[in-house]
């Protein structure tokens, strides 16, 4: 390694918990909930300078929700096995009366007037806010160096990206600085940078978590999900976060319980059927990781799971099919920023209306994203629509097609979660088509709608952590977390890093 | 497909994005490395494929309509770079005079 590691808890006394062992502290009366919540908030501060994880601290807002909490608990409300515990959101997603930026500089001082639904959920779940996470600029890369705050930086070795879009919240679970948090995964931002810092990422099933408030990038695609330390996390928040919501027609009456998920053990594992399509384990894969993700398909063999390899010819269509269709979805969803309404606006005398827009755009949006403007607004004009935008759209109903009659045979579907551990800082930015196909093991559950959790399966040769992903059956959430609890509990790579509390 | 900078500079105008000389010539060069590859896709045979443009199995969904409480106007506004009597400021639309 490089850089420095930060790794051990060194930013405060509360760094080596679990979410749900501080819940079960909080609750039970061991800590006071603003005492863990203000103990969060200086070990996210002083982690800043190291790995840049937060774009903002939400002070107010988390001392005040943490007195509410705690005089619920004083009177014997416990509304969630979650209630007390500290959490930070990836900045695209609105808290009202927080700056919310995307880390892009076109929503310069942007504050929401309203909670978005899983905001709200968290709250009535009774967590803590503690602050808004560096992302890639609107979600936009695999990296976290778009952000226009700069980058975050990869706690294993401050010298590595901690993979994108939802770096900063991978990297400050990692750090020990927030117990879990929010991240938004639209062709891999949750489940790569949980790969890349060693920790644990859900994206759910699309349609189970509301994505009302959360700022759309790709909306067929987007999912808002949790990183935390473990599946057993994970599934605490899935249950906060899921239920229906009337404002996003695209969200379901699905409810999930973790209670099935929170009991798992390795017996969870015997008889369950786990397909390896053969095409992601071919070409392209760091040979350290292949072996650490085949080695966990023999630990899953030993425990009784059934393992089978399968054809899955479509696996290398999708990074193309994704790419066309969520940047032209991204193309429409990003056309409302004019800097007129809210942002950073170029408010000079004398331009035109036409001109005020394009000069906001230009300035206000970084590189990359104004790659995917043109490369979506290139697939849907005419004269390309249908040799880009509609073939990936045929595309999508061909791979969602073999998942189908994959599930057929199988429970689960197990892959890589990316072909490398995290890159150096600066190795990605010039390469952009380079930096897509790192995206080839997650995207294709994107154009799926499938959930998938990544979770650490060791460490590469470069010393650095690996991850896999169990990909399950639509709204097989439940599923998908049980085989992780199950798999987490014979194997020690999730608790890596964390040293005693001091 | 070859990418050119004209093509580059229509698409550009098409996402309201002004771009220099040298990042047009960099865009293109990015964007026909992206394309060129995305050509891949012909390899699919497609015919009476349906295109997929939702993964859910969703039509029209309708809940009762409502009355609820709307926003307020000021805290609507409160983002906006440049505001005057209460509205947004923007640039005229129009030039010239005339009654709206």
């Amino acid at each position: 390694m490089s850089g420095k590691s930060v790794m051990g808890g060194g930013y405060g006394e509360y760094s080596a918990y679990t979410a749900l062992e501080l819940g079960a502290m909080v609750q039970s009366r061991q800590v006071g909930v603003e005492e863990l919540a203000r103990a969060a908030l200086d070990a996210a501060k002083a982690s800043n300078g190291d790995i840049n994880a937060f774009i903002t601290f939400s002070d107010d807002v988390a001392m005040s929700q943490a007195r509410a909490v705690q005089s619920r608990i004083d009177s014997g409300d416990i509304p969630s096995r979650l209630a007390g515990v500290p959490v930070a959101v990836k900045d695209n997603i609105s808290a009202r009366g927080v700056l919310t930026t995307c880390a892009s500089l076109i929503l310069d001082g942007y504050t929401p007037m309203y909670d978005a639904t899983v905001v709200e959920r968290l709250r009535g779940a009774g967590t803590v806010m503690i602050g808004k996470l560096n992302m890639d600029e609107f979600a936009m890369g695999s990296t976290t160096e778009t952000s226009a705050y700069g980058p975050a930086r990869n706690p294993w070795d401050t010298e590595r990206c901690p993979g994108g879009s939802s770096g900063g919240a991978a990297a400050a679970v990692a750090a020990g600085v927030a117990p879990f948090a929010l991240g938004s995964d639209t062709g891999g931002s949750i489940r790569q940078p949980a790969a890349f810092c060693g920790v644990t990422g859900h994206k759910p099933t699309y349609g189970a978590v509301s994505r009302w408030g959360l700022v759309a990038y790709g909306s067929s695609l987007d999912q808002i999900g949790p990183i935390a330390r473990d599946a057993r996390d994970c599934a605490a928040a899935m249950t906060a976060l899921s239920g229906e919501d009337t404002r996003d027609g695209t969200s379901m009456p699905y409810v999930f319980d973790d209670s099935a998920v929170l009991r798992a053990d390795a017996d969870a594992l015997k008889g369950l059927r786990f397909g390896i399509p053969r095409e992601a384990f071919e070409t392209g894969l760091d040979p350290s990781v292949k072996s650490l993700a085949l080695d966990a398909v023999d630990l899953l063999s030993d425990l009784g799971a059934s393992v089978e390899w399968f054809p899955f010819p479509m696996f290398r269509h999708a990074v193309p099919a994704y790419y066309i269709i969520a940047s032209a979805e991204a193309a429409s969803n990003l056309s409302r920023y004019d800097g007129i309404r809210y942002g950073r606006g170029a408010a000079e005398p004398g331009l035109t209306l036409d001109e005020a827009i394009v000069r906001a755009r230009s300035e206000g949006f970084g590189r990359e994203v104004k790659r995917r403007l043109m490369l979506g607004n290139f697939a849907l004009s005419a004269g390309y629509y249908d040799a880009y935008y509609n073939k990936a759209l045929q595309a999508k109903t061909l791979l969602r097609g073999e998942y189908d009659s994959a599930f057929q045979r199988f429970d689960i579907i197990i892959t890589p979660t990316a072909p490398t551990t995290a890159m150096r800082l600066g190795e990605s930015l010039d390469d952009p088509l380079a930096m897509y196909l790192g995206d080839v093991y997650t995207v294709p559950v994107n154009l799926a709608g499938l959930p998938a959790v990544s979770l650490p399966c060791g460490f590469a040769g470069d010393g650095m952590p690996a991850g896999m992903q169990f990909i399950g059956r639509a709204f097989d959430d439940v599923g998908v977390l049980r085989a992780a609890v199950a798999y987490q509990s014979v194997t020690g790579w999730h608790k890596e890093g964390y040293h005693a509390a001091v | 497909m070859k990418l050119t900078d004209d093509i580059t500079l229509r698409v550009a105008k098409l996402s309201g994005i002004r771009l220099t000389e040298p990042e047009t010539a960099a865009m293109t060069r990015d964007l026909g490395a992206i394309v060129g590859y995305f050509d891949i896709l012909n390899e699919l045979d497609t015919a009476g494929v349906e295109p997929r443009a939702h993964i859910l199995p969703l039509v029209n969904r309708w809940r009762e309509d409502v009355v609820t409480p709307s926003s307020d106007r000021d805290e609507l506004i409160a983002n906006a770079p440049a505001r005057r009597d209460g509205y947004v400021a923007a640039p005229k639309t129009f030039e010239g005079g005339g009654s709206s």
